[in-house]
């Protein structure tokens, strides 16, 4: 009797503990929502609702300009980052889990590090590596670059490719290798059992990765701070600039449509995962 | 009839099966390929060059001369400003790393007692934090900590900032010297350590909790109930019974916790006011205004070598399974 009481009573306190921890994941982020639409010009009082400071960002030349505004820097260096890290990565993927060949261990060690690498690191990297192959190619190879949007996108599929990898490979893990068998046992060319077989069943996993892709690519702030040239601002690095300046509310604007745009890339990797399991039903 | 005349079948000999096996492997190698080569030219090379770097000197005019290798740059690590960088990064990571563990476990106990759906739909609400915009999270609390913002106002209209002031001063008590330096005579909340704190513990509690949940629902529930019954107190059965089975997840998470709380930049920026003295701004401090690049590149392989051990002993924990 007691006991019951006592488990009822420590289920109660877990139960309010997990109710403090969503309060506490979920209460600034809603808090950020609000003041977006406070009138006062200070960042964190209320000042009466507005939608002022959505205007001055829709205003902002620097943000909204067709082409070479922030925003659209940024969807330009995830998209075609996007695209190449998915093929990257998708064939390491299906080499490592489907094949063996000679230096698979350090291809695969390789393959992680950009993973675990803290980003200052990987900023720090490319930084250098940029400055000494600009004097490289000046000097030996006879042409001129200079950082700017090209570098950015190459950095950031330096880490995407990885991550793209570790989320085909674990789709390839949970797929039934006797299915690719059958088709072959049954005279399917290797290109036929790929496109017809493996693909469609790893699919979601390529779009969960290119979507894991997209989502780090205009979320990243320090590598691209690093590896980006003048004209090469993305959003985030935009945004981190002016936090560092000085906040205006205008900030505040700017984050909950940043907000926006992640939850919207989560509502589709959430259908994507949905895709998956029907996937995994049908088969 | 038409399986015997298949050439395969017909060639089904020592040698065709060694050329097999070999056109098997140079086919793996060929679609890695073009990942080998990015990877190797936009990462390995970049990951040398810093390495490089580290045993160069620094010029005069704040260049890189490689000509003369030595160590120079490792042993100001030892210089007492260097140290305290280093010993006041350790500390707030293991701070952050405690504090999620300590918040995170009952919670992923929580979870596994729950019906699947349920756990799922707790799941879901995990994940979405953790892919939400890493620079909004943190900018957040940044407003939240304001000088006239929310925190403030409310601390204000209850009349509780002898008792806010005590928990801001709690880690005083607790934290080493280094610590204390920093931490004084700070009379917001904003741009003090606790609030750096707090934003790591705030980005970063998703990675704690993930693996905790995945390694806590592996064990089998009957091992902590037999050892009720067997009367065992609750705390007796935590410790001797769920703790243990739960190592590896407390030791993954713990891992993919410090690590980024390390390494970090843009929370300790953002909340921490972007004072140098955590590694992560006192790194780019060498590559912006100090001007000081072999020094700058030793840091971060001093960073790296902390991440790669750290990274080898969640492999051993068997992490990669969670």
């Amino acid at each position: 009797m007691t006991d019951s009481v006592r488990t009822q009573t420590s289920q109660r306190v877990l139960g309010l503990h997990a109710v403090f921890v969503y309060v506490f994941f979920y209460a600034p982020i809603l808090i950020l929502v609000v003041f977006s639409f406070s009138g006062d010009r200070l960042v964190g009082r209320w000042g009466g609702f507005t939608f002022d400071w959505y205007g001055e960002f829709l205003d902002n030349e620097q943000l909204t300009a067709f082409h070479d505004g922030a925003i659209w820097t940024s969807l330009k260096v995830a998209a075609v980052s996007t695209v190449i890290a998915v093929v990257l990565g998708t064939l390491a993927a299906l080499s490592l889990e489907r094949f063996r060949f000679r230096g698979q261990r350090v291809f695969d060690a390789l393959l992680y590090l950009p993973i675990i690498i803290p980003d200052v690191t990987m900023g720090i990297m490319m930084l250098i590596f940029f400055s000494e192959a600009i004097t490289f190619a000046d000097t030996y190879l006879g042409f001129e670059f200079a950082k700017g949007l090209k570098t950015v996108v190459i950095s950031h599929i330096a880490f995407n490719i990885s991550f793209v990898s570790v989320v085909v490979r674990a789709r390839l893990a949970g797929m039934d290798s006797r299915l690719e068998e059958a088709a072959m046992d049954l005279y399917a060319t290797r290109w036929q059992t790929f496109a017809h077989v493996t693909f469609p069943q790893i699919l979601p996993g390529v779009l969960g990765g290119a979507l894991l892709a997209l989502t780090l690519s205009l979320d990243d702030v320090v590598v691209t701070q690093f590896a980006a040239g003048p004209g090469a601002t993305t959003l985030p690095v935009f945004v981190f600039s002016l936090i560092r300046r000085g906040v205006t509310p205008m900030i505040n604007a700017v984050s909950v449509v940043m907000l926006v745009a992640s939850l919207l890339l989560i509502a589709l990797m959430l259908l994507a995962d949905g895709l998956r399991s029907v996937a995994d039903k049908s088969s | 009839m038409t399986a015997i005349d298949a050439p395969e079948a017909r060639q089904a000999t020592p040698e065709f099966e060694a050329l097999a096996l070999r056109q098997e492997r140079r086919r793996g190698f060929l679609l890695a390929l073009p990942a080998w080569i990015y990877l190797f030219l936009f990462f390995a090379i970049p990951f040398g060059i810093v390495v490089v770097y580290s045993f160069a000197t620094r010029t005069s005019r704040g260049g890189v001369a490689l000509s003369a290798w030595n160590l120079a740059s490792y042993e100001r690590l030892g210089e007492d400003i260097v140290r305290n960088v280093l010993v006041r990064s350790l500390g707030l990571a293991l701070l952050t790393t405690v504090i999620c563990l300590v918040a995170a476990y009952p919670f992923a106990y929580y979870m596994t007692t729950r019906s699947t759906r349920v756990r799922n739909l707790m799941l879901v609400f995990v994940m979405i934090p953790f892919w939400t915009n890493f620079l909004v999270r943190n900018y957040a609390w940044r407003l939240i900590l304001a000088e006239d913002g929310p925190w403030n106002t409310t601390v204000d209209t209850l009349g509780i900032d002898s008792v806010t002031g005590w928990i801001l001063d709690l880690p005083s008590w607790i934290a080493p010297d280094v610590l204390v330096g920093w931490m004084a005579d700070v009379p917001e909340p904003l741009f003090t350590k606790l609030a750096v704190v707090l934003g790591l513990v705030y980005s970063f509690l998703p990675f704690m909790i993930l693996p905790l949940y995945a390694s806590i629902e592996r064990i089998d529930s009957s091992l902590f109930e037999a050892s009720r019954d067997l009367y065992a107190s609750a705390r007796q059965s935590f410790l001797r019974v769920l703790l243990p089975l739960s190592m590896p997840g407390v030791v993954a998470g713990s891992i993919l916790v410090f690590v980024p709380s390390l390494g970090a930049y843009v929370t300790p920026d953002i909340l921490g006011g972007g004072k140098e003295v955590l590694l992560g701004s006192y790194i780019v401090t060498q590559f912006g205004t100090a001007r000081n690049f072999p020094f700058g590149a030793s840091l971060s392989v001093v960073l790296m070598i902390v991440m790669l051990t750290a990274t080898i002993g969640y492999f051993r924990s068997g992490g990669r399974n969670l």
